[in-house]
């Protein structure tokens, strides 16, 4: 029996699995201890168990444990990677070039950087989401201190050319650093075959709890370091102060040990998923693949039905499927996906997006229902279109005049 | 977002839609919106010119829940109605038959204008003044 609702959401968050939780259970009640007790056996449980999935988070990333420095999340992450490389390396330069497809929680951090003074540079992207190596060399400056590239984008999935960014970020001595965020546990990171300085990853988009992450800081060629952004008792070799999130710590070294044995295997499984829905779905007339189909993250796809809005497609399906949407309805700005609007989409065209975030405990079931449950919608709300009939009826929709409001 | 159930009925059984022969002289034609705002409401009025009273009402819409429940309620309440009653039609009665939420109180305006817009076209096709109407600016 297919149990509703359907979940299609894990670039949002994904749910914990269970192994996780089991994990986590102990530390909640039994081995409660601050990590930081040096004296007593409470204490000592809990270090022990910070160490062992400190070990076990950096495993995936191909790191020393020594580089890890828990965080509450990604955004915190973020931060600390901006902030801490621009107040840490002021005396090199002040210059820091990212891109505009970037998570909020780096453009805006870049915006704190530019108000405290800082220069930032936000390089554009093609049509498929992607930057221009040659135009990334080009921004580079006698000040340029980093380079903050997202190594998978959250509303398209799309894969930046992380090797070829470091090669240049390495080539002139910048530091890169990547919000690895939508990648981490879903394909191969490898901070140094990839060459990374700073990495920045969650755990509950990898079926981790929320409330912990962390910051990947090379220790070793280059030695990188960041300023403490909180003040405190000087946690995580002084980078991170503050009580650390043993629970939550256990569970996210869990979550990295299940990604790490079962990505290979997930990656095939969800790709082939994420490809059967995609291709049913391209079955409508006039839906469009919006990202890099090439360079993409396996169980992602973010797709505009043209002439029917987001909003008004997800209320035909909403009780029984979740997802997200590119439109505005949907967004606290009231504006339509930044991103897909950087990728050179019309307003039109964001506003009819739908993002599909597949994930571990997806089924085929689940995508059969999602393609039926999906179409018909569609094409229910295409015959309530006017721009649906304009364009049955060849009425070329640029030389209408609208009212913009 | 929670929606109430009669916006939810109006979405998912939405009454009147369809379209209404524009080249005819007693059907009114209101296009408003823009497919880049994210909403664009067709609503179109037949009238009988004999006794100024609006006998059908056909609407088509791009946009949200919010926006096609409000056209959809919008040619409910036009059928029927004089054309001078169906200019006292306030966004506000929608907003609040629909329990909109604040953000979605554009769905309202925009329904009232495409009214009004409808009501004009016919003036004007039929020798009439078009009437002026004051800007509701809550777009």
């Amino acid at each position: 029996m297919l149990k509703l609702p359907i979940y299609l959401d894990n670039n949002a968050t994904t749910p914990c699995d269970p192994r996780v939780v089991e994990a986590m259970l102990p530390y909640f009640t039994e081995h409660f201890g601050n990590a930081a007790s040096r004296n007593h056996p409470f204490g000592w449980a809990a270090e022990e168990a910070v160490d062992y999935a400190r070990e076990q988070v950096a495993k995936l990333i191909g790191s020393d444990p020594k580089e890890i420095i828990f965080t509450s999340g990604a955004t915190e992450g973020d931060n600390l990677a901006i902030k801490g490389v621009f107040d840490m390396y002021a005396s090199k330069g002040n210059h820091i070039i990212t891109c505009v497809t970037e998570h909020k929680a780096v453009l805006d951090t870049c915006k704190h950087i530019e108000k405290m003074g800082g220069e930032v540079t936000y390089l554009p992207v093609n049509g498929e989401g992607l930057i221009d190596i040659a135009e990334l060399e080009a921004a580079i400056k006698p000040n340029t201190i980093l380079i903050a590239i997202m190594y998978a984008n959250n509303e398209t999935g799309t894969i930046m050319p992380v090797r070829e960014i470091s090669a240049i970020a390495r080539k002139h001595g910048v530091l890169f650093f990547t919000d690895a965020t939508q990648a981490v546990g879903k394909v191969p990171v490898n901070v140094l075959q990839d060459g990374i300085d700073l990495c920045t990853f969650t755990a509950h988009k990898m079926y981790g709890p929320k409330g912990v992450g962390a910051l990947y800081v090379r220790r070793k060629n280059p030695r990188v370091k960041v300023t403490a952004q909180m003040d405190g008792g000087g946690h995580e070799r002084g980078m991170r102060s503050g009580t650390l999130n043993v629970t939550g710590i256990v569970g996210f070294g869990k979550a990295c040990e299940l990604a790490m044995n079962e990505m290979e295997s997930e990656a095939v499984r969800l790709s082939a998923l994420r490809d059967k829905l995609e291709t049913a779905l391209l079955q409508l007339e006039e839906a469009y693949v919006n990202g890099s189909k090439e360079h993409r993250l396996p169980h992602v796809a973010n797709i505009s039905f043209k002439y029917v809005e987001g909003e008004g497609l997800m209320m035909g399906f909403n009780k029984n499927i979740a997802l997200s949407s590119g439109s505005a309805c949907t967004s606290a700005s009231l504006e339509p996906s930044y991103v897909l609007k950087a990728l050179g989409l019309g307003d039109d065209l964001a506003h009819s997006s739908l993002r599909f975030g597949l994930g571990r405990f997806t089924t085929e079931e689940q995508i059969d229902y999602t393609i039926k449950h999906v179409s018909v919608t569609v094409l229910k709300l295409r015959e309530m279109s006017p721009l649906w009939e304009m364009f049955k009826d060849g009425v070329d929709m640029d030389s209408i005049e609208w009212a913009h409001h | 977002m929670a929606y109430s159930e009669k916006l939810i009925d109006h979405y998912q059984n939405p009454k009147n839609v369809g379209t209404l022969d524009k080249s005819k002289k007693t059907v009114g034609t209101g296009l408003v919106g823009a497919p880049e705002c994210g909403d664009v409401m067709r609503l179109q009025i037949e009238v009988d010119d004999t006794t100024g009273m609006i006998t059908d009402a056909k609407f088509k819409t791009f946009g949200c829940g919010s926006a096609i429940a409000s056209s959809s309620l919008a040619t409910e309440w036009l059928k029927g109605k004089s054309v001078d009653d169906a200019l006292k039609i306030d966004n506000m009665a929608i907003v609040e038959e629909l329990a909109l939420p604040p953000v979605k109180i554009h769905c309202s305006v925009l329904a009232e204008d495409a009214i009004k817009a409808a009501i004009n076209d016919y003036r004007k096709k039929n020798g009439l003044e078009e009437i002026v109407f004051e800007e509701k600016g809550v777009h």
